[in-house]
């Protein structure tokens, strides 16, 4: 007899698994040795993670004078970066907890690892705020501790400081909230492993035991953790807006720009989150765990943030023409047709026109389509950042201080030496806990998967 | 002191066996000792008689007091302990300690709530709790009872005739 499924929705997990074979599926991966395509990718991150961190201690070294930044364009490379991994560190929790929140049950396939790549990607994005002070040895001045200095407190009204609190805190939670999330898998490895690993499992599972009571306050905690990081994953990003927002060069202080960095960020965040679940995907044999189905909402969610910054870009365009002010007017001439126009039409046509594609339902479920366009997009939404940052400084008030900036192979070292620690990280985790919540998908299996029991189940598929 | 538990235990492999087992078992007045599963069984909390966490409530006491450290820190620092002028704004300037009133509110609910609940359930790093079935964390459902509040043969036998696929004896470290 064939399985039951709903028959409105299609299931989330395929090929008529029980629950010890998703077990065996999804934890086995990190009981063998090594694939050969592990160790394939591993050696170029570990390579690019190295360069990186020689180009820091360069610059820690000899002085930000290694980079090109000048006396107009003092916002480069450096922030770009870093706006750019905030941005992407955005999708897990927004998988987790907005998702959890709205009831989504395809966010089992994909919360795991999309909640490891933001953690992963905050780290990135918090090295760059960290050595663009020049004198890192000097960091902790931006926490408000008592000190000898009077005590001199920072300065509570500065958008720079808000983003101080607001990315510590998000990194905190998102910490919290995808270890909290490991547990009960952890437990599963310690309960199959022997000898030393079963040690070092028992360790990290917290002594896990399966109990009703456990489970019943495990899920309060996780649902409000996510009530707690929606409205944080809202406010992180804002708050990296108001960095530009608050400030009064032309091009910079919009009230659009909240919501527009919010949906960006939730965009680039999903095609990254695309982007890396595709690959592992396929080199984990994971096919019947993140289905097409997986695929395609994360694409509608990728047209709707894709057409929501569109929108945002030509009212901004609107704006500036309709507000009359000739200097505002101008900001944005020169963002188009200035020194900088290739990203400026780079970032029109990877952010607005490209989403576009996902209206068709067949490119929605074409995995090698959506492949290429999730990269396509990251790259987009870098340019993004850059047209923000470093085209508006470019053309600031006086024309006798405008400038031109590229970065020098330092930036260059130090942006790629982010990918190599990203993906060192990502790829050690994929090997040391299951990219897919074990647990979680368990708990869709008989309501979302294809051994769907419910009041409207279809015999026979 | 260590005490000891000498726990009887059945298992199944299905949600709904387990949830008619413990109904079962409530109806005829049997002291469960506890449930374990895999997965979160949901409706069972209200058939085995457990009451509502209140981890809620503490998260809010928490957010509480991230609002109340963050709000009167910023402005006992800017008003009384070292005020001064940014920008030509008052020094008591509300609404830029809004965000980090926001952010100290979520970061305080979010690290104590998550420190509550593994002090509350007895869980830490390097806590080695006796595990009861090592199928538990796979694909089995367990219900066991306390030899202390149950006497074990009625236990074995009401086990068996509740559908239990087998009916095990385990003594746990209490």
């Amino acid at each position: 007899m064939s399985a039951p499924v709903s028959s409105i929705r299609e299931p989330l997990v395929l090929g008529h698994k029980t629950y010890h074979d998703i077990t065996e599926d999804l934890v086995s991966p990190t009981e063998k040795a090594p694939p050969l395509s592990w160790i394939l990718v591993f050696i170029p991150a570990v390579a690019l993670l190295s360069l990186g961190t020689f180009a820091v201690y360069w610059t820690i070294y000899v002085g930000i004078g290694t980079w090109n930044l000048n006396r107009t364009i003092n916002w480069g490379w450096d922030i770009t970066n870093f706006v750019w991994w905030i941005g992407i560190g955005h999708a897990g929790t927004l998988i987790s907890a907005i998702l959890l929140l709205f009831r989504q049950k395809w966010r089992t396939g994909v919360n795991r690892a999309a909640e490891a790549m933001t953690i992963f990607a905050v780290m990135c994005a918090g090295l760059f705020p960290m050595i663009h002070m020049g004198r890192i040895w000097n960091a902790m001045f931006i926490f408000p501790y008592p000190n000898t200095r009077g005590s001199l407190w920072v300065n509570f009204n500065s958008a720079l400081l808000w983003d101080v609190f607001a990315i510590s805190t998000y990194f905190t939670v998102s910490l919290l909230f995808w270890y909290t999330g490991l547990v009960p898998d952890l437990a599963t490895i310690r309960d199959r492993a022997k000898g030393v690993r079963k040690k070092i499992y028992s360790f990290f599972a917290l002594g896990w035991t399966g109990s009703a009571k456990h489970w019943q306050r495990w899920e309060y905690l996780a649902l409000i953790l996510a009530g707690l990081a929606t409205p944080l994953v809202l406010s992180v990003h804002t708050i990296v807006s108001f960095d530009f927002a608050t400030g009064i060069v032309p091009g910079w202080h919009t009230t659009i720009f909240p919501p527009y960095f919010v949906a960006g960020a939730v965009f680039s965040g999903f095609a990254m989150v695309l982007t890396l679940m595709l690959i592992v995907r396929k080199v984990l044999g994971l096919q019947e765990y993140i289905t097409i189905a997986h695929i395609e909402s994360m694409n509608k969610v990728i047209l709707a943030t894709g057409s929501i910054v569109g929108v945002a870009y030509i009212t901004e365009l609107f704006i500036s023409w309709y507000s009359g002010y000739v200097y505002e007017q101008a900001a944005f001439f020169n963002r188009a047709f200035g020194v900088y126009w290739w990203s400026y039409f780079g970032m029109m046509f990877a952010n607005v026109v490209s989403p576009q594609f996902f209206w068709s339902r067949k490119l929605r479920r074409n995995v090698t389509f959506t492949f290429f366009l999730s990269i396509l997009i990251n790259i987009g939404m870098w340019f993004e950042r850059f047209v923000i940052i470093a085209t508006t400084l470019a053309r600031d008030f006086l024309p006798s201080s405008w400038s031109y900036y590229s970065p020098t192979w330092i930036e260059i070292s130090i942006y790629l030496g982010t990918f190599g620690l990203f993906f060192t990280m990502f790829l050690i985790f994929a090997r040391v806990a299951p990219v897919v919540a074990v647990a979680e998908v368990k708990h869709i299996l008989k309501t979302g998967g294809d051994q769907y029991v419910g009041e409207d189940a279809v015999k026979g598929h | 002191m260590k005490k000891r538990k000498d726990i009887v235990y059945g298992v199944y492999s299905e949600e709904h066996d387990i949830i008619e087992a413990v109904r079962e078992a409530r109806s005829k007045g049997m002291e469960i000792y506890d449930v374990y599963s895999p997965i979160p069984i949901h409706g069972l909390d209200p058939v085995l008689g457990l009451k509502e966490s209140r981890l809620h409530i503490a998260g809010f006491i928490y957010g509480l007091l991230g609002t109340l450290t963050a709000f009167l820190g910023m402005s006992w620092i800017f008003t009384r302990d070292w005020p001064i002028i940014f920008g030509g704004k008052p020094h008591w300037a509300v609404p830029s300690f809004i965000p980090i009133t926001f952010e100290l509110t979520v970061l305080f609910a979010a690290i104590g709530m998550t420190v509550s609940f593994y002090v509350v359930s007895g869980m830490g790093f390097g806590v080695d709790n006796d595990v009861l079935d090592k199928r538990i964390s796979d694909d089995k459902f367990c219900l066991a009872f306390d030899n202390d509040e149950v006497d074990s043969a009625e236990a074995k036998q009401f086990l068996q005739s509740n559908k239990a696929e087998e009916v095990l004896e385990k003594t746990l470290k209490a």
